[in-house]
């Protein structure tokens, strides 16, 4: 937790204090902050929510969002459902594979962040992208590399 | 002045529509042109965006695949007086992909300003809450009832009987829970409705609460959604800033809040008990049912939960009657469906319509065939878990009950369509490994089935012991449909069967399939 005390956490939790109901906003919230969920925030959401660390950790674990490392610069999300298959997502996914980049597996190169996603809701325009959270459609492997480079300055 | 619309939907977006709205804003004030932008929502006409119009005495007038490089060219050739240009679509409103649509709930989608009360009011919104407000919670919910209006998330369970569990049960504390977890690859009706006209959820949210006796609606939007949340939390700013919710609603004596709950990627909290367990905090977990959740449902309070698209539709129901919307549809289908043309497709977008219309009507007729100009082979309705319909299919009246007879399902209304270069068996495959990826994990058939299936496949396809795997493979999808506690293990292989009894050439097998 490089800029943020645990007391500034906490402090960021105070409303969901004592409220078990809490845990996926919370851990949600840390993860706005920080880019990702450290291991000691599990206890500090414990803590504050009032529930086990298991219980926490049990939320950590079943959504796909969270992150427990710090996430590169650029976060490129490739959509690999059904519509964006249809659309011929399988040349833009071995494209960025050429380039060192496997979705499947999340992988970094460059301080580019490169993962599968099921399904961006622009099932029209597809092959479906999201670059640090702005959508692409008609996606190539040129115009998602040259917007990733962009994005990880 | 000079109104140019310009959408901020994020599909417009994913194709350049804010540098597009950028570039007019930098000429305007370059040449002294008196011009205002207004960022709408989409009209749906997705393989046209960014789409400009502008408005002029004729009525908007639109120019198609606008480019931040052509807006200077544009503007010299008198666009802003809606003048001819290679890109000029004419009258937006006259197009025939347009005007051929029975705009019901994305009635002003595209055409206002989504987080302008005003707009919002001068295009017929908040009448429907204005009558809801003059009658009994009894007599809205029996409006509801009467008009036929189905459950849009893929049940189809009518809306009303819902409404009704819920008002009669007693309680302290009732909730109104929207879902907008629109998870399935082919649909984005939800999104565009929030990202262009989200007061019309406010509204149909507003109108359930009142209906059931509910104080508080939580809408649960997937992560996956950044745009159409910020614009659901613009609206619900103005909603409570001019007394729309609230303590009061309008002034009344009716209390409605609401909030915005994010998902955080998973695709099964799309399942209703499963957005429970999530808005509750914890992992989203299917539940057994019964208990249904119209009974015991948030916090154990009783609940109606509801899709978007359902609660969107509530607001005309009130304004124009149950009758109006009642003598739209299909047999027990009543009312609109907004159907979502995705995938390998020319025209993609929205196309609303009554029920009934034919599946070859919204592929050729509106889609206008494939994008690769490849023959279609195949499409598949209903997201992940929906089945894949061929040719054969292409006069079946889209509409609940005649899509469960040819062993289809409508689910959320969208249709994915697929050239002939598509393998059935990697498709039925995706679709184990997708459930796989995706169960939640508290039920054996579909936690361990799925995994089992995608297994079984690879063994069918690579040739090992065909007709014994082919027969596992059957019998695990008896069992994922019978045994599993929700749609997610429980449909799944309706997408499998069906590439295996249209395509089984595609799976290596020369025999047909039962």
């Amino acid at each position: 937790m490089s800029n943020y005390s645990e007391e500034s956490i906490l402090n960021y939790l105070g409303p969901y204090k004592g409220d078990t109901s809490t845990i996926l906003r919370s851990l949600q919230l840390i993860q706005e902050l920080l880019g990702y969920v450290p291991d000691s925030a599990l206890d500090l959401v414990a803590k504050n929510s009032g529930v086990s660390r298991a219980e926490v950790y049990g939320v950590f674990t079943f959504y796909s969002d969270f992150r427990s490392t710090p996430p590169a610069k650029a976060v490129v999300k490739v959509c690999v459902a059904e519509a964006c298959q249809a659309s011929g997502n399988a040349e833009l996914i071995s494209g960025l594979h050429d380039h060192g980049y496997d979705i499947h597996n999340g992988s970094v190169k460059d301080d580019i962040q490169m993962e599968q996603t099921f399904c961006l809701g622009n099932c029209a325009l597809g092959p479906s992208v999201m670059v640090n959270g702005a959508p692409m459609g008609r996606a190539t492997c040129d115009k998602v590399l040259a917007a990733a480079k962009a994005a990880s300055v | 002045m000079t109104k140019v619309f310009i959408p901020r939907d994020s599909a417009a977006l994913s194709v350049g529509a804010d540098e597009v709205a950028a570039k007019i804003i930098k000429i305007a004030a370059k040449q002294g042109l008196d011009v205002t932008v207004v960022r709408t929502g989409s009209r749906g006409m997705l393989f046209l965006e960014p789409l400009m119009e502008v408005e002029t005495a004729a009525g908007r007038i639109g120019y198609a695949n606008v480019t931040p490089e052509m807006v200077e060219d544009l503007l010299a050739a008198g666009a802003l007086s809606g003048a001819s240009h290679a890109s000029t679509i004419g009258q937006v409103e006259s197009h025939e992909y347009f005007a051929r649509q029975n705009r019901i709930t994305f009635a002003r989608v595209g055409i206002i300003d989504p987080i302008s009360i005003t707009d919002y009011e001068a295009h017929g919104g908040l009448a429907g809450l204005r009558n809801a407000l003059a009658k009994t919670p009894e007599s809205i919910v029996e409006e509801v009832t009467e008009s036929g209006l189905r459950g849009r998330g893929g049940a189809g369970f009518p809306a009303g009987i819902k409404w009704k569990t819920v008002l009669l049960a007693t309680s302290d504390q009732k909730y109104i829970c929207c879902n907008a977890d629109e998870g399935d690859s082919g649909t984005f009706a939800d999104r565009m409705l929030m990202e262009g006209d989200p007061f019309t959820l406010i509204e149909g949210m507003i109108i359930a609460g009142i209906a059931v006796g509910a104080t508080k609606g939580l809408i649960y939007v997937r992560s996956e959604y950044p745009h159409a949340i910020s614009i659901f939390n613009e609206a619900i700013a103005v909603a409570n800033s001019s007394g729309l919710l609230g303590s009061s609603v309008l002034g009344s004596a009716h209390e409605f809040n609401l909030e915005v709950r994010v998902g955080a990627g998973s695709y099964v909290c799309g399942e209703e008990t499963a957005m429970l367990e999530s808005l509750e905090g914890k992992r989203g977990m299917v539940r057994a049912k019964p208990p249904i959740p119209a009974l015991v449902g948030l916090f154990g309070k009783p609940t109606v939960i509801n899709n978007v698209m359902t609660l969107a539709a509530v607001p005309m129901i009130l304004a124009q009657g149950a009758a109006a919307y009642q003598s739209l549809g299909h047999e027990r289908s009543r009312g609109t469906q907004v159907f979502q043309l995705a995938g390998n497709i020319k025209q993609g977008g929205i196309v609303e319509l009554a029920f009934g219309t034919t599946l070859g009507e919204l592929v050729d007729g509106f889609g206008g065939g494939t994008l690769s100009g490849r023959p279609v082979k195949t499409v598949q309705i209903g997201g992940p878990l929906g089945a894949y319909l061929g040719k054969s299919d292409w006069n079946v009246p889209m509409a609940y009950e005649s899509l469960a007879e040819v062993g289809g399902m409508l689910g959320h209304g969208g249709i994915v369509v697929f050239d002939d270069t598509v393998n059935m068996a990697k498709q039925a495959r995706f679709a184990m490994e997708f459930c796989a990826e995706e169960s939640c994990g508290k039920c054996t058939p579909c936690r361990i089935g799925s995994t089992r299936g995608v297994e079984v496949i690879d063994r069918i396809v690579a040739g090992e012991e065909q007709s014994k795997n082919l027969e596992l493979l059957s019998d695990l999808c008896d069992v994922m449909a019978d045994g599993s506690l929700c749609a997610m293990g429980g449909l799944t292989p309706l997408p499998v069967r069906s590439a295996l009894k249209l395509f089984p050439a595609d799976f290596g097998i020369s025999v047909g399939v039962k």
